[in-house]
């Protein structure tokens, strides 16, 4: 049941000139025909988006899937298949789909406002004609009939207009057609928010140990997204100082993959705004907090052992909570401490944090429980230069290239430290120390803007709205005759139904539009 | 009571709701296997006599017109009431075996349903959260909405046809919960801890549900069109079903009630996502197959109104839409890498 007419052959043009071409390719655009091939098309487009690691979302595994699959890797990544969502084949399908969609949704916008601003069609000669139809032959004069028909349609809610003295035509369900557009105008609203977001949204993600003040500035965080829209310099210059991090873990139940499940996160923090007022707000998995400048959210955390580095003669060279990131669930924990004030050489540490810690021949240095119940500290010492030709690095790992790794002092070739909280550990050759004074834990706050997702939402909703409305709304159009009767004071009634849908309820619409009559008259 | 009881207990009841609805099923094939014979036998009149029901068996055809008696209205041949099993006009009434069947399959499958909804009300009270955690409370719990479906519907018009191929699935659903997703009770993940767990995913479990409906009746209407333009044909139960216009009108009304709900699912996870993830779409596995079984829907319920499409065709694209739904439950849960790994396994 289109509405559009494209499937006719256009007889009358048998040359087609550049308009006519033009013309063409716009009706075959914004036949449903090709609406219901590119929406098809947009299901398939989809599907390696799950099935090959996407770059936006895992780097590290997009990079490793290539690098395990020198043929096919390379290739796909030209394809964009780790990019499906920012392809320019996925777009394309995207867009076109929405140009089908304006030039679907424009005409029969046109369409409907002239038929809501007309009357409903004369009503056929032969009602019998029509899928619901019914006849009876009733107490009262005709014109008596027709009025207590014409209260009747209207109180269900039809536009009834009489078009000459013995016929009614009544309509009703034009919200169903509403529906519809409102439903296909909502889905470009919805598509037009999410592109704002991407132009003028951002996201910055920091690591915040417990006791630390973050400050809303881009070099403050670890890594940062910003839209190509977005002023990076105009960042609202807020600051969060983190309290405290209450983690909880299962210990109850051991289910499979149910001992040591996360069960609760929450970060007290104190938040200062702009205007620099305080206040005291908590942050949780599922309770972000809004800033008005950007929503917090915990989105990791982790521990960040207290490692004090000291010289021969006990100068503090470095102290500080050091992040250690998680590799698994019971936070095994990889980082590195980094000793650039060390001399003659600088010095370098590079281990796992386990916040139970099991050491065993085979698996390595490994947790097997994530909270902090027997913290140990694993690492080895290297010395040289830390930062060679000043590359960029990450905090959590050791650029040993122009290191060399410290020998033990049992003739080992390398040396192994052990550390519990309190503990500390005499370098060999007279280097120093290095202590392992507590464990903090640390918040992996995620900060982001979304200036669309509002229109987002609502256009969304709409879209549902609008759906209902289309979906739950029928079309019906009803038509009355009446004449007299055999008898004087007598009417014959005729009435008949069209419904545009399959719609298997006229008939008993129709029937009770007789039986209220029978009732009345 | 401890709670270990109540899991048991909850256990004991899902069990047991699969010894009935095993029983359920066997009596609702054999409700349809002994209407096939019907046909033959209508020949018989003697035969007729002793198996047939005396007329009136509640839904029976009347032809009179609706609130009839008023020797006013002459019936100028509007559409008479629903026809037999199924709506089928001027099918022939059902024999007395069948009957009893029936009866006996629509008892069990009220007392199967019951079962499962103490199951999952049982569990409900052990874990103190709604129970929709993992994938075995997932799988419980749609089969649960799939019988109250299909109970609550059964009550507006006979659908004893119907019942073989509701209970099949929700058997199948339910083996593999007890089998394969088992899941001790437990709490749940901080990221699931929110209203919008139990909005986003009960909602998502009604659809779900609403569309395993919709699975069978297109598959059904798919034979039915098969047989009706076979040229030969033997009389099968098929013949008692509703015709094959009927089935398709019927797959369609199952999918503009679920259709609605998965749109509300996917903007209720993407309000969730943004609780807790910060981001209200990441195309997240999950996600993109919900995505994916959106728009193929949305391409069903297109391919129903565009000119040129067969029905049938329309129907196929519906019965791919289920298959994303089963790719989604049972593949991306558990062999993809994302977000949403709280499959329990
Ligand atoms: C983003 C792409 C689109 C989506 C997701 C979509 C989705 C839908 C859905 C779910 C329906 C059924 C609900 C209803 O009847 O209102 C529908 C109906 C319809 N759509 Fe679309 N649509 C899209 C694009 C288009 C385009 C490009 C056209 C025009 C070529 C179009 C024309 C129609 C028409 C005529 C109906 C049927 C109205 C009726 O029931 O009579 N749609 N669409």
């Amino acid at each position: 049941m289109s509405t559009r007419t494209d499937d006719r052959p256009d007889v009358a043009q048998p040359r087609l000139g550049g308009v006519g071409w033009l013309r063409w390719t716009w009706r075959q655009l914004t036949s449903m025909r090709t609406a219901l091939f590119l929406l098809l098309l947009l299901a398939i487009g989809a599907i390696p988006g799950s099935t090959f690691p996407q770059r936006s979302i895992d780097p590290a595994r997009t990079a490793q899937w290539i690098a395990d699959h020198p043929t096919a890797g390379p290739l796909l990544d030209r394809l964009g298949f780790f990019e499906v969502y920012a392809s320019p084949w996925f777009a394309a399908i995207y867009l076109l789909l929405f140009v089908s969609l304006i030039g679907c949704v424009l005409p029969r916008t046109r369409i409907l406002w002239h038929q809501l601003r007309s009357s409903p069609p004369r009503a056929p000669r032969r009602l019998d004609r029509l899928a619901a139809h019914r006849a009876a032959e009733v107490q009262g004069d005709p014109e008596e009939v027709r009025e207590v028909l014409r209260g009747a349609l209207r109180g269900r809610r039809y536009r009834v207009h009489a078009h000459d003295g013995e016929t009614l035509s009544a309509e009703k369900g034009y919200l169903r057609e509403t529906g519809n557009l409102v439903f296909h105008v909502a889905l470009i609203g919805v598509l037009v928010g999410v592109g704002w977001g991407h132009l003028l949204g951002w996201k910055g993600d920091v690591i915040v140990p417990v006791g630390k003040t973050f400050a809303n500035t881009l070099s403050r965080y670890d890594t940062f997204s910003p839209g190509p829209w977005v002023d990076v310099t105009a960042l609202s210059p807020f600051t969060l100082r983190l309290d405290d991090l209450d983690v909880e873990f299962e210990t109850e139940t051991t289910g499979r993959g149910q001992f040591g499940a996360p069960r609760d996160f929450e970060a007290s923090t104190t938040f200062t705004d702009a205007e620099g007022s305080t206040e005291e707000r908590s942050i949780r998995v599922n309770g972000p907090l809004e800033t008005g400048a950007g929503t917090v959210f915990l989105l990791g955390n982790g521990y960040a052992p207290r490692i004090t580095v000291r010289d021969a003669e006990g100068t503090v060279l470095y102290s500080d909570a050091t992040p250690f990131l998680a590799q698994d669930n019971n936070y095994t924990s990889v980082g590195a401490v980094k000793v650039p004030g060390a001399s003659p050489q600088q010095l370098g540490f590079a281990g796992f944090f386990l916040p139970t810690g099991v050491i065993d021949g085979e698996r390595g240095p490994h947790s097997v429980f994530p909270d902090a119940l027997d913290p140990q500290l694993a690492l080895t010492g290297f010395e040289g230069e830390l930062f060679p030709s000043g590359r960029p690095q990450s905090v959590y790992s050791l650029d040993t290239e122009a290191m060399i790794a410290i020998p033990g002092a049992d003739g080992a070739d390398q040396l192994r430290i052990l550390l519990r909280p309190g503990e500390s550990f005499e370098l060999p050759g007279a280097r120093g120390s290095i202590t392992f004074d507590g464990v903090e834990r640390f918040a992996g706050l995620s900060i982001r803007t979304d200036p669309g997702k509002g229109l987002t939402l609502v256009a969304a909703l709409l879209s549902l709205a609008g759906l209902v409305a289309s979906l739950v709304i029928r079309r019906r159009r009803v038509f009355v005759r009446v004449g007299p009767g055999e008898q004087p004071g007598r009417t014959v009634v005729s009435v008949g139904g069209l419904a545009k849908d399959d719609d298997d309820g006229m008939a008993d619409e129709v029937a009770a539009l007789l039986t209220g009559l029978e009732g009345t008259g | 009571m401890t709670d270990t009881t109540l899991a048991q207990l909850s256990n004991t009841s899902i069990y047991s709701a699969t010894v009935v609805l095993t029983l359920a099923m066997v009596a609702y094939a054999v409700y349809l296997a002994r209407l096939v014979p019907s046909r033959e036998r209508a020949a018989d009149p003697a035969a007729q006599d002793r198996e047939l029901v005396a007329a009136g068996s509640g839904d029976g055809p009347t032809g009179a017109p609706v609130g009839g008696g008023a020797g006013d209205l002459v019936d100028r041949g509007g559409r008479g009431g629903r026809g037999g099993p199924g709506g089928r006009p001027g099918a022939e009434p059902e024999p007395v075996a069948a009957r009893k069947a029936g009866g006996v399959a629509w008892a069990l499958t009220l007392l199967g349903t019951v079962l499962v909804v103490a199951g999952v009300v049982l569990r409900a009270a052990e874990v103190q959260r709604w129970p929709l955690g993992n994938m075995y409370e997932f799988a419980v719990v749609g089969a649960m909405f799939v019988l109250l479906s299909y109970c609550a519907w059964a009550t507006q018009r006979d659908l004893r046809w119907l019942g073989l191929f509701v209970v099949t699935p929700v058997l199948l659903t339910l083996g593999l919960a007890i089998t394969v997703w088992y899941t001790d009770a437990s709490d749940l993940m901080p990221s699931l801890r929110s209203l919008w767990l139990v909005i986003h995913v009960t909602v998502a479990t009604i659809s779900v549900a609403v569309f395993t409906i919709g699975f069978s009746l297109g598959i059904l209407y798919l034979v039915q069109d098969r047989l009706e333009s076979a040229t030969q044909r033997r009389p099968s139960f098929m013949d008692r079903l509703p015709d094959a216009r009927s089935l398709e009108r019927l797959t369609y009304a199952a999918h503009i009630v679920a259709f609605p709900l998965w749109t509300f699912t996917v903007i209720a996870g993407a309000i969730w996502a943004r609780q807790a993830w910060g981001s209200y779409w990441n195309w997240d596995p999950k996600e993109v197959w919900s995505f994916v079984i959106w728009v193929v829907y949305a391409a069903y319920l297109h391919a129903r109104v565009t000119t040129g499409w067969k029905r049938q065709n329309a129907v196929w694209i519906a019965l791919v839409g289920f298959g994303c739904i089963l790719v989604n439950f049972a593949v991306v849960n558990v062999f993809f890498v994302g977000q949403h790994s709280y499959s329990g396994l």
